[in-house]
């Protein structure tokens, strides 16, 4: 029953949310219990989201969105509770169930206060996040958006460094201001979408366009400050660096891993497929912001003098390379795009994995403070050095992959724009590295880290799967690509048709479109409003 | 007597039963308050709930109907139903709230009780009332009691301004209120809403006399639900009165000066709509505006909540606004928005007074933010609590909340007032801001006061009941919205 096609997905939004409640009812001062608990049902979490991996259908002549539930919720508003995945929101639930996974694990000792509350949250955060990533009705999707705000605030507010309370409430307010334009941008497409609804699957699935160019210019600018807020994009990344440095290790891993993510599948789930001419018409803002987020944010990252912050700005340039695959409008754009924001999870979790691993030793970021620790830390700094490869793009481990990918679509549009991209691959190649050899290489300078002990089995239990993703998406990430196809061609269809159908010079004589199994895709109408 | 003018007062009298009910119990509670030894006065409360409890019952058999009684001075609608069920929740939950504050207030008598159930009549005359007159003196039989309440503590200094200011303020607003009201005859030549209605919709259309009637009506009911720039006693008589009578006129008197607000401007005004918008649009901005950046300073949680009432005021007014076309039509889903923010606005603000009010014990007042630090430790449930009603003022999901906002720029999305929707949503931001100190003293700073509050059964039971309904209709609203939904009455739709 729980399994059921119908149920999936319910179970797995829910699961972190039962134990969440069970937890309430636990008193306080048993704090390992609530370790346990807390552990237990992310894992179960985890577990309950593994039979979609082969249950998911890859054909692509399967319904648009699967493991369908629909449920009536408000009807007098038109509301319902409507959940369902496709190849995109399949990838994000497992990355969340995944990271939750290792974050919550990499939590035991590194919190040692109000585990109960702090357990408890993380475990509503969870359910907020999958919901976001699960829901197709519009006002489903808000309530999971703005409820996650909650608990993280409080995780980085109550478990944070010194100005937690700053920075909490600092991005609180900023993902806040975004999200109140997009509730009205939602009620607007409600308003104008005809019939009325609140249906995401209805709007996407529309053969013709749902809104006027007029009304899409609006809407998207709507849409977009949420979004480019959540992401980070360039002028607006700047409760980044503070949330990112003042939250624990696993909120960190979180925020980077998960919810900047929702910002990109924000853009790919609504912005590009629902309002496809202004997306053309805006293309090159959005372009021109992502170059600068990849250039600016690697060149900050130079000067930071904070570990923490400077992996915290290395994601701004790397969500810019997502953000540029997005608008390349390509399929290699966006599937590179798809597969660097699963490989951001993975890298940059473990990177602030690995600072999470020296801060508890140390207590301190401060790059300075470190140096020579290959020597009493020959396993971590190991894994240190894969890690830092994954995320500068070596070639066999992910990061290349999603990179490469991205650059191929992009150059096909116009190089001068790939040409940026690479400069930032290089200059993140620079300040990877370069942190790489401060803190480990040389000799031990500063007494105080000569007998650091290495990696406990806890701290490799939550490495050592993501190395493995690392170097799995690296060798084979034909499973991704597959999984990506059918939903990436559905956006550029929309978006893009020229892609598919050769441009109308030859209209008579052009051959039959290729890679269209959807009969009733809307190219062709698509193609006269371009 | 003719006996068919007999039987038709005798049925008539079957609608202002539940008023009644009120009258009678609150003249027991005086007279069996000699009776009580000076330990025994809580037993008053008991008195209060029942009599709450029978003007329910009555309430009850005259739900579903929908006719003029007494001549036409009174109207027994839906509307009315709706928002007499409103107060009488109210009242039910502050004489929870009550019994164990005003123990610790030394101030346990029976014409406390006595008076929040004339208030309650003072309510309901003004949700059914449809001659000038019987709301006239439904309003000044609420702002009366309401007076002497806010006073109620007598040795405290705060209080006796608090009610001083209230008295002055409330008579000046009476003053001009019924000002407009004989403008109203003067124009009709009769006191029945009916009648002006007719008489204002033959008039043409700019009509000086109409104007300067809807100016002053305006003002006075502005005064009441403490709208800016009308607002000025708002903060000092919350600071100074009892905290259960603070939540009490946050929300029961302000609903009550709503229902007459809308009862007004639906009916005899509804000619003048486009100039009335203008009016309410411009309150409301202004509401917004000031009670946001005003609450930003306050040290002082009831100041803070009073402010934050008046930034709620000022949404409420927006579902107003939004509940008229840019053609003149009525947009249904405005006085729903109206209607469903009212109803969960009750539960969700009296909560937030409630955690003051259990704050205070012995020696503390426990109305200072300071007061709150650490209160996760120290109770953590009411800790909870107040999160869960602070969220709701803010309007975030899942709390009743924020359907309550979702509705009100819903209607304004639909009214194409798109300026005023963005002014809406962007004022969320300095809300929660102020709102979130106060979670940040509850949950992150520590406490240097050990001393863990007490809640009293009656206080538990109301604020269980109060966060039940801020979930529940933040999680599952469709009941709730429908209750909302039934509850309207259209502009001479009846």
């Amino acid at each position: 029953m729980l399994f059921s096609d119908n149920h999936i997905l319910s179970t797995i939004l829910f699961t972190p949310l039962v134990g969440a409640i069970i937890m309430l009812f636990i008193p306080r001062e048993r704090a390992d219990l609530h370790r346990w608990m807390g552990n237990i049902f992310a894992f179960l979490g985890l577990l309950v989201s593994l039979p979609l991996i082969w249950r998911f259908s890859l054909d692509a002549n399967a319904p648009r969105f699967q493991f369908v539930q629909d449920l009536s919720w408000i009807p007098s508003i038109g509301a319902r509770y409507s959940i369902g995945i496709d190849g995109l929101s399949f990838l994000m639930v497992l990355l969340t169930t995944v990271l939750g996974m290792i974050s919550i694990g990499s939590s035991w000792s590194a919190i040692k206060k109000r585990e109960k509350e702090y357990y408890i949250l993380f475990l509503l955060l969870q359910t907020g996040m999958l919901g976001v990533f699960m829901s197709l009705d519009f006002v489903l999707f808000y309530v999971f958006w703005e409820v996650m705000l909650v608990p993280m605030y409080f995780l980085i507010g109550v478990w944070g460094s010194e100005r937690r309370l700053y920075a909490a409430i600092k991005f609180f307010l900023y993902t806040l201001a975004g999200s109140v334009i997009m509730l009205l941008a939602i009620l607007a497409i409600y308003y104008n979408s005809n019939p009325h609804t609140f249906s995401i699957k209805a709007i996407l699935e529309s053969p013709t366009p749902m809104f006027s160019v007029q009304l899409q210019k609006w809407l998207f600018w709507g849409f977009f400050f949420a979004f480019a807020i959540k992401v980070p994009m360039f002028p607006f990344h700047t409760w980044l660096p503070d949330a990112h440095t003042e939250a624990p290790t696993a909120g960190s891993v979180i925020l980077a891993g998960v919810l900047l993510k929702m910002g990109t599948y924000g853009f790919l789930r609504f912005s590009v497929p629902m309002f496809p001419d202004a997306t053309n018409r805006y293309r090159w803002i959005m372009i021109a912001l992502s170059i600068v987020a990849i250039i600016y944010g690697a060149l900050v990252c130079m000067m930071q003098k904070d570990m923490k912050k400077l992996i915290a700005y290395s994601s701004v340039s790397h969500l810019g390379f997502c953000t540029l695959g997005i608008f390349a409008l390509t399929p290699l754009g966006l599937t590179g795009s798809i597969l660097q924001q699963i490989n951001h999870g993975i890298s940059t979790g473990a990177l602030f994995l690995i600072v999470g691993v020296l801060y508890e030793r140390r207590h301190t970021r401060l790059i300075s403070e470190f140096g020579g620790l290959s020597t009493p830390m020959p396993n971590f700094a190991a894994i240190y050095m894969i890690v830092t490869l994954s995320s500068l793009g070596m070639p066999l481990l992910n990061g290349f992959v999603g990179e490469f990918t991205i650059l191929k679509g992009v150059f096909d549009v116009r190089w001068q724009w790939a040409a940026w991209g690479v400069i930032g691959v290089v200059l993140g190649a620079a300040y990877l590295l370069w942190l790489y050899q401060r803190v480990m290489f040389g000799n031990v300078t500063n007494p105080a880290n000569e007998n650091l002990p290495d990696l406990n089995w806890r701290e490799y239990a939550t490495l050592v799967p993501l190395i493995v993703l690392a170097f799995w998406l690296g060798i084979y990430p034909s499973p991704i690509f597959r999984v990506l196809d059918t939903p990436v061609q559905r956006i550029v269809q929309v978006v893009n048709p020229g892609y598919y159908t050769p441009p109308p010079v030859s209209a008579a004589a052009a051959p039959p479109p290729m890679h269209i199994d959807d009969a009733a895709a809307p190219t062709d109408a698509r193609a006269e409003v371009k | 007597m003719d006996p068919q003018v007999l039987s038709q007062t005798l049925t008539d009298s079957m609608f202002v039963l539940p008023a009644a009910m009120l009258g009678l119990f609150g003249l027991a509670i005086l007279l069996t308050d000699f009776f009580l030894a000076r330990n025994q006065k809580s037993w008053n409360s008991v008195t209060a709930m029942l009599g709450v409890a029978f003007s329910g019952g009555a309430l009850y058999e005259v739900a579903h109907q929908n006719r003029f009684a007494f001549n036409n001075s009174i109207v027994i609608d839906p509307f009315f139903v709706f928002f007499s069920a409103l107060f009488l929740t109210s009242t039910a939950l502050v004489i929870l709230l009550s019994v164990r504050y005003m123990e610790i207030e030394r101030e346990q008598h029976g014409e406390y009780y006595a008076l929040m159930l004339f208030a309650t009549i003072g309510m309901m005359f003004l949700a059914c009332g449809n001659d000038l007159i019987v709301l006239f003196i439904g309003l000044e039989t609420m702002a009366l009691a309401f007076y002497v309440l806010s006073g109620f503590l007598r040795r405290d200094r705060r209080s006796n301004e608090a009610a001083m200011k209230y008295v002055l303020i409330g008579a000046f607003s009476s003053g001009i209120l019924a000002y407009g009201f004989s403008i109203l005859y003067g124009i009709a030549g009769s006191t029945n809403l009916n009648d002006i209605t007719e008489a204002i919709a033959k008039k043409p259309a700019n009509d000086l006399m109409v104007f300067i009637a809807l100016g002053a009506v305006a003002a006075g009911v502005f005064f009441k639900i403490a709208a800016v720039p009308f607002h000025q006693w708002a903060p000092d008589v919350y600071e100074g009165a009892p905290t259960t009578i603070s939540a009490y006129v946050s929300v029961a008197s302000k609903t009550a000066s709503f229902a007459l607000l809308l009862r007004l401007f639906l009916t005899v005004f509804w000619p003048v709509r486009a100039e009335w918008l203008m009016l309410v649009a411009t309150v409301a901005v202004l509401s917004l505006t000031l009670g946001a950046f005003a609450a930003i300073t306050q040290t002082n949680i009831k100041r803070l909540l009073a402010y934050s009432s008046i930034t709620q005021v000022g949404y409420i007014l927006l579902g107003l606004v939004g509940s008229v076309n840019k053609d003149g039509s009525v947009n249904r889903l405005g006085l729903e928005a109206v209607a469903f923010y009212l109803m969960v606005y009750l539960f969700f603000n009296t909560g937030a007074f409630a955690i003051v009010i259990v704050l205070r014990r012995k020696g503390v007042i426990g109305d200072d933010v300071d007061d709150l630090n650490g209160l996760i430790h120290r109770n953590p449930g009411a800790a909870i609590l107040m999160l869960i009603f602070l969220l709701s003022l803010a309007g975030i999901p899942p709390t009743a909340g924020f359907f309550a906002k979702l509705f009100v720029f819903w209607s304004l999305i639909q009214t194409q007032h798109y300026v005023l929707a963005l002014l809406a949503v962007a004022y969320i931001l300095p809300a929660v801001y102020y709102y979130f100190r106060l979670v940040a003293a509850m949950f992150v700073r520590e406490s240097v006061d050990p001393v863990r509050p007490v809640i009293s059964l009656g206080q538990w039971v109301a604020l269980g009941a109060m966060v039940a309904v801020t979930l529940a209709a933040g999680i599952l609203p469709e009941w709730w919205v429908r209750v909302a939904t039934n509850s309207i009455f259209i502009p001479f739709g009846r």
